[in-house]
């Protein structure tokens, strides 16, 4: 469990994250969300006691991280730049973490060969691909058996079978009880894993919700229809509220009627259906169309004129992307 | 037993270990097995310690720089004893007075400083340089016994290693003077004070590194101002006027020559001094540092 209450951080005039609170519970994964420069680092290091707030504070387990004699025990965590002296061999690494908290050796062992580093454990870390490192993070991440498991951006580098495994791992993980907190900039790889979102722009929160009712907040509410008998079938469907547009000669784009009334009326009325689809936007969609505001890199800092909102849509693209 | 697929594919038993009296979820349900609960996890001074030497062993660059500092401070003592020994019969008898024959052994610590100077430097940046303090401070975020157990082992390293070093130096550039019958041994007034003196002094150059590196986090910069106040400032309060001439046996590199040699000289302090000295500047060195380094972020 991480809470965070009026969290804020200021590098002198610049502020890293502003007033945020939010809640990462046990046995769900929590995906942190947001552009680049959304503070999203930052808040991570605060959990961690690297940074201190400048007001506001961060619960892990309702402990301070500061006030834990065995935080390795309490938070695991992966950050996004490697925190391992490259002289050291992946072994002696994790031996010295584990041995400030009296980890036993074999408990060394296991976690490396959890993350599949047993054939490279002896070698130098200065040598490691980028996925080796990341899964030496990892282990370093489950050496103490933590309850909160902190990760920012874990799939980078990864190959295929690397982010097959990551995301298998943080779903087990997660199924045991714990609280996994992850951040990612790949939206798909999110949809996949998370199933909480805390989403921020600008070092605010934007959001705090399910990745389901974040999607739909952000979808259209559009039902595609196809039927033989689409004039019909219009006719039935008319109502208050409700706009139908064909699409095709046989497609309708329905909102305001639910997939369940559209389907009822289609059997009142004999009609056979073809395809009955609610239109679904992906994660990528719904942030962007969140965060269009909070992105902090716009290609041009002028505020946008009407009708450009295709050039907002690209320069959030290009802030998120980069 | 929970049980989580390993990159090969394979899903060995992970037994899920130390899980100890905190209950959060069918994690828990994991019976300890690799950590007994007879023993109570968790961070104390001596673990941090234990995770230091480990640390510091587990670096090439530890031996490479420990090995450099012995053959130095060693080799010199043999090239000063000759060069000593070869000019000796024709050194008049004030000349002959003047050469502290233990310090005279011990002066390659000049050159071994370097070393053990840099190596403590490195104790602290490298770990800036390269990202491990994040996982360091992670690991113990109380932060200062971090500080004290890097000063503690790293010191006790430098100290130990120095003194086999010195003694050996001392052994085998006494041997070389016995051919002139001027030898000393360790039981001479003054001769195991300096052969002890000089490798505190090195370690005390060493922990000001580590000091100096856990302030300015950066490698060049730390080694930049150890340097500077070993090597340039003695060069430069040289040149000063004659009346603040007081000033330079406060210096580093005179009060570690104050504890090393075995006759009194008016121009250094006392071998007490001289101790007292490099202890002050250790400890503020290390008492900014444990200021920083609770302050700062990391």
């Amino acid at each position: 469990m991480i809470e965070a209450r009026g969290l804020t951080k200021r590098y002198g005039e610049k502020v890293a994250v502003e007033d945020l609170s939010f809640t990462a519970r046990p046995g769900v994964v929590t995906g942190f969300l947001g552009p680049n420069g959304a503070g999203k680092s930052t808040t991570m290091r605060m959990i961690l006691g690297l940074d201190r707030p400048t007001r506001g504070e961060v619960r892990v387990n309702g402990l301070r991280y500061q006030d834990m004699t065995d935080p390795l025990c309490q938070v695991g965590a992966l950050l996004e730049a490697r925190a391992v002296h490259t002289g050291r061999s992946a072994r002696n690494h994790l031996l010295a973490l584990a041995q400030t908290h009296g980890i036993s050796a074999r408990r060394v062992d296991e976690v490396i060969g959890l993350a599949g580093l047993t054939d490279v454990a002896g070698r130098r870390v200065g040598g490691f691909s980028l996925g080796m490192g990341q899964r030496l993070g990892i282990a370093s991440a489950l050496l103490g058996d933590p309850a909160t498991i902190i990760l920012d951006e874990p799939v980078n580098g990864l190959d295929p079978e690397g982010i097959r495994w990551i995301r298998n791992l943080l779903s087990q993980l997660a199924t045991e009880g714990r609280t996994v907190f992850l951040s990612s900039h790949l939206m798909s790889e999110m949809a996949l894993v998370a199933t909480h979102l805390v989403v921020v722009g600008r070092g605010r929160l934007i959001a705090q919700t399910s990745v389901a009712d974040f999607i739909a907040a952000a979808s259209p509410n559009t039902v595609r229809v196809r039927s033989p008998q689409a004039i019909p079938l219009r006719e039935a469907l008319a109502g208050h509220g409700v706009t139908i547009t064909a699409t095709g000669e046989d497609t309708l784009e329905i909102t305001g009627r639910t997939n369940e009334e559209i389907g009822e009326a289609a059997r009142a009325c004999g009609i056979a259906l073809y395809e009955l689809t609610r239109h679904q936007v992906s994660l990528e969609d719904a942030f962007m169309d969140l965060t269009r505001d909070a992105v902090e890199y716009h290609a041009t800092n002028a505020p946008a004129p009407a009708g450009a909102s295709a050039g907002r849509r690209s320069a959030a693209h290009a802030g998120v992307a980069a | 037993m929970t049980r989580i697929a390993t990159a090969d594919g394979t899903a060995p038993s992970v037994p899920s270990q130390g899980r100890r009296s905190r209950a959060h979820g069918p994690a828990g349900a994991g019976r300890p097995s690799s950590v007994r609960a007879r023993r109570r996890i968790g961070v104390t001074g001596r673990r941090v310690a234990r995770s230091e030497w480990t640390k510091i062993i587990s670096l090439r660059s530890t031996v490479w720089t420990l090995l450099a500092a012995f053959v130095m401070t060693v080799g010199l003592a043999v090239v000063f004893a000759v060069t000593l020994a070869g000019r000796w019969d024709d050194m008049s008898p004030a000349d002959r007075a003047d050469h502290d024959l233990t310090s005279l052994t011990l002066l390659g610590v000049n050159l071994a400083q370097l070393a053990i100077g840099v190596l403590g430097v490195l104790v602290v940046s490298g770990e800036y340089s390269t990202g491990m303090i994040r996982a360091t401070l992670s690991a113990v975020p109380r932060r200062l016994p971090v500080l004290w157990a890097k000063s503690a082992v790293f010191g006790l390293l430098a100290f130990a290693l120095m003194l086999v070093t010195a003694l050996v130096a001392f052994l085998v550039g006494q041997a070389i003077l016995s051919t002139k019958g001027i030898d000393l041994s360790l039981a001479d007034p003054g001769a195991f004070r300096g052969v002890v003196g000089a490798a505190f002094y090195v370690t005390a150059i060493g922990l000001l590194g580590l000091g100096l590196g856990a302030l300015l986090r950066s490698t060049p910069g730390a080694i930049a101002g150890l340097f500077g106040l070993v090597l340039v400032i003695p060069m430069v309060v040289s040149f000063l006027p004659d009346s603040l001439d007081g000033l330079e046996r406060y210096l580093p590199s005179m009060a570690g020559n104050a504890v090393m040699r075995a006759l009194p000289d008016p121009d250094v302090l006392s071998p007490g001094g001289g101790f007292l000295t490099l202890l002050l500047y250790v400890a503020v060195t290390l008492a900014a540092a444990a200021v920083g380094l609770r302050r700062r972020d990391a």
